[in-house]
């Protein structure tokens, strides 16, 4: 069976009484929290530029207002564009409604954003686990367990609703990503709280073993969360909105089952030259090598979906969003490996490179595919004829473009900056600079992320506008983009 | 071929998720598993013994705050950090830390081994207003800290969750908990030798420059002066602990 007619069958042409009502919350809630976490995220940056914007408060100061951006990007923004998504795309590709009727979906929705509330909550009184991406303390980790398998309940009860023999190649990354990250949550929150009744914890591992278990969740956060759920979306909505077959079946399944496999073994580079014995190390540098090739399939495979229909970026900037997107993934996924390298990581590591690094996958790769995908439900969830506006969101594009841009270009030039500055000597075999030097150094670039990440926040408003509008049930009186007089003879 | 039963495992959800979970559950028992189980993963060093009371107080406000954010505890063995921060970090020196904070970004600089560098005087001075003392600096300032009462009165029943965890705390610690939580800070743990047997090395004495109360300034500098202090790196021989 071909891809071409298992898109075919997944057009929603069959009279179902899909639940549509939790897709809709989900995809506001992704708007809503995308410029909370967007919003957190350029006041730090502004922070780090300008410390006098800390005004010493304790919930105001980087410390907290970190994680609070880390999650509400990763978690809040990500992991509601995924649930929306993915009970979109379940429901569509198996020609069912969700399984648990209105109740049990409903609950996986808000009880997903309580957890979200508690741990945001949490960040800015200081109740944290200080683990990077698990700060959340114990009991809204049981929370989150909890909601967690109602959500797999959800997901699964509806593929084995399904009327149609295969399960589509998106369910499959939707599915890995919401087992792994199970396996994961579970794994790395091993904790012994003080009191029943108190908030704190201690992590039940210590030190080597403690890091290696965080980097293993870390790392895989961003590889199933970030990483498995998005391309789930793209195999989805690219094929969709290009009208084109899904490029290659053959290497959907090959890059499926190796990025999988590979990507969990990929954590210890984030302990290059750390107290961790070097066996472990040298064997996540190996593994996240490997890790380009399944990577760049999926990207292979997203891109080339657009044969025969490249013509398309030119007229329609939702479909732009997502190949741009692809584009940005390869990207990041072609850096990562080389910055697993232990020689890169020897000068990457602690810098700002990686912050660019993830951004360049965090705004380009996931944003971007989110964007896409938003653009895309909303006038199907609403029953809208089209957008309030393409022209808005063609202007959304490059703001968000031209902010990423900047920031990764920034977090280049500081990043490399500040490792060769620590590890300078001079003439006379003396440190050349002292550590303050080089943060006075930064201070450039600091601002000009800073700016970027504006632009980036800036394009996301635009975004909010553009929904709203639309659900409104204006549109926008606008030439279309991209006029037939204007196309170059092919 | 392989690729021709493919159709098995996408037309049965069960066998799809017995797939998916056979193949993510490996690169983690290979990986985690033998650091719990071979003995070289944690070198053999004299010193490192459990956290005082008043320093682990300090450590969850670190945590709270989220100094991990900006500064790693993890010296690699490179000549420049070397010389910058001092000997390369040791497995063994955060094998009683739950959770570790090993860090991952170096906005501020590491501070594995920043015990002992810098007067208590300092420390207050640079935490109520960093640019006080570093005028570069882009660290937020912390003054609450100085004017909060430290709340660690169920010092207690911490240690004994960290003994559950792992921690070597003896009854006798366990025991001591509160009363050697205000001990430390006053002028009396230097003299006190059963406080000193209990924990080697640790830095005594009012550390807030308000010895009338113990806040959580105390606790802040009394644990970032335990920093790097444990171990007395001129008895360690890296050849007995090749890994």
């Amino acid at each position: 069976m071909s891809q071409g007619s298992m898109a075919q069958a997944a057009s929603p042409s069959v009279a179902v009484d899909y639940n549509m009502d939790v897709v809709r919350w989900g995809a506001l809630a992704t708007v809503f929290w995308g410029v909370v976490g967007f919003l957190v995220g350029d006041v730090i940056a502004w922070q780090l530029a300008f410390p006098v914007l800390n005004f010493d408060i304790e919930f105001l100061n980087f410390g907290r207002l970190r994680p609070l951006h880390t999650s509400a990007v990763i978690f809040a923004f990500g992991g509601n564009a995924l649930l929306a998504t993915s009970f979109y795309v379940v429901q569509r590709t198996c020609r069912a409604p969700l399984y648990g009727g209105k109740a049990l979906p409903a609950f996986v929705f808000w009880g997903y954003q309580l957890f979200i509330v508690m741990a945001a909550i949490g960040y800015v009184t200081g109740v944290t686990q200080g683990r990077e991406y698990a700060e959340p303390e114990w009991f809204v980790d049981l929370w989150l367990t909890i909601v967690w398998v109602c959500y797999l309940a959800v997901f699964v009860g509806t593929l084995l609703k399904r009327r149609e023999p295969h399960i589509y190649v998106a369910n499959w990354f939707y599915l890995a990503f919401i087992v792994t990250i199970a396996m994961l949550h579970l794994g790395n929150n091993l904790a012994i709280p003080v009191s029943l009744f108190g908030t704190k914890s201690y992590s039940m591992f210590s030190g080597v073993q403690d890091a290696l278990t965080q980097w293993w969740y870390g790392h895989n956060a961003v590889g199933f969360f970030l990483t498995a759920g998005f391309l789930g979306m793209m195999y989805y909505f690219i094929p969709k909105r290009a009208e084109r077959p899904v490029y290659s079946y053959r290497l959907s399944i090959i890059h499926f089952w190796a990025l999988i496999f590979l990507y969990i073994w990929a954590g210890p580079h984030h302990l290059h030259y750390t107290a961790l014995p070097d066996w472990a190390q040298t064997l996540g540098m190996t593994f996240s090598i490997m890790l380009w090739m399944p990577s760049w399939g999926g990207m292979i495979n997203g891109l080339m979906t657009l044969s025969g229909a490249w013509d398309k970026l030119r007229t329609d900037p939702v479909l732009r969003f997502m190949v741009a997107a692809v584009g940005f993934y390869g990207m990041s996924t072609f850096e990562g490996p080389v910055m697993s390298i232990k020689a890169v990581n020897g000068l990457s590591h602690y810098t700002d490179w990686t912050i660019g690094h993830v951004h360049s996958g965090a705004l380009g790769w996931v944003a971007f595919v989110s964007f896409g995908a938003i653009y895309f439900l909303i006038p199907v969830l609403w029953n809208r004829e089209r957008l309030y506006s393409m022209r808005l969101v063609a202007h959304h594009f490059w703001l968000g473009t031209i902010g990423i841009v900047l920031y990764i270009t920034s977090m280049w030039v500081s990043g490399i900056m500040q490792g060769l500055m620590w590890r300078a000597y001079d003439e006379l075999g003396f440190l050349q600079y002292s550590f303050i030097e080089t943060v006075e150094a930064m201070h450039p670039y600091y601002i000009i992320r800073a700016t970027g990440g504006l632009l980036f926040v800036l394009g996301s408003l635009l975004m909010v506008w553009n929904v709203y509008k639309t659900i409104k049930g204006d549109l926008r009186n606008e030439a279309p983009i991209g006029t037939p007089a204007t196309v170059a003879a092919e | 071929m392989l690729l021709k039963k493919h159709h098995i495992v996408e037309k049965n959800v069960f066998f799809l998720i017995l797939g998916i979970f056979m193949t993510i559950i490996i690169g983690g028992i290979v990986e985690i598993v033998p650091l719990f189980t071979m003995e070289q993963t944690i070198e053999k060093v004299e010193g490192v013994r459990p956290y005082s009371p008043l320093e682990q107080a300090g450590r969850n406000i670190y945590l709270r705050e989220g100094c991990y954010n900006c500064h790693s505890q993890q010296i690699r063995p490179f000549r420049d950090e070397v010389e910058r921060y001092g000997h390369y970090s040791l497995a063994a020196e955060s094998m009683y830390d739950h959770p570790f904070q090993w860090g991952s970004k170096r906005t501020g600089p590491d501070l594995a081994r920043v015990g002992g560098k810098y007067s208590n005087a300092w420390h207050v001075a640079h935490l109520i207003d960093p640019r006080a003392v570093v005028p570069e600096s882009i660290m937020p300032g912390y003054p609450f800290l100085a004017e909060r009462k430290l709340n660690f009165d169920d010092a207690q029943a911490h240690l004994e969750t960290l003994k559950l965890v792992g921690v070597p705390y003896t009854d006798e610690m366990i025991e001591a908990a509160k009363a050697d939580l205000y001990l430390q800070a006053s002028e009396d743990a230097a003299y006190d030798d059963d406080f000193l047997a209990r924990y080697p090395n640790a830095a005594t004495g009012d550390f807030d420059g308000n010895p009338a109360e113990l806040t959580e300034m105390d606790a802040l500098v009394a644990y970032l002066q335990v920093l790097g202090r444990m171990v007395d790196f001129t008895t360690y021989n890296p050849q007995m602990n090749l890994r």
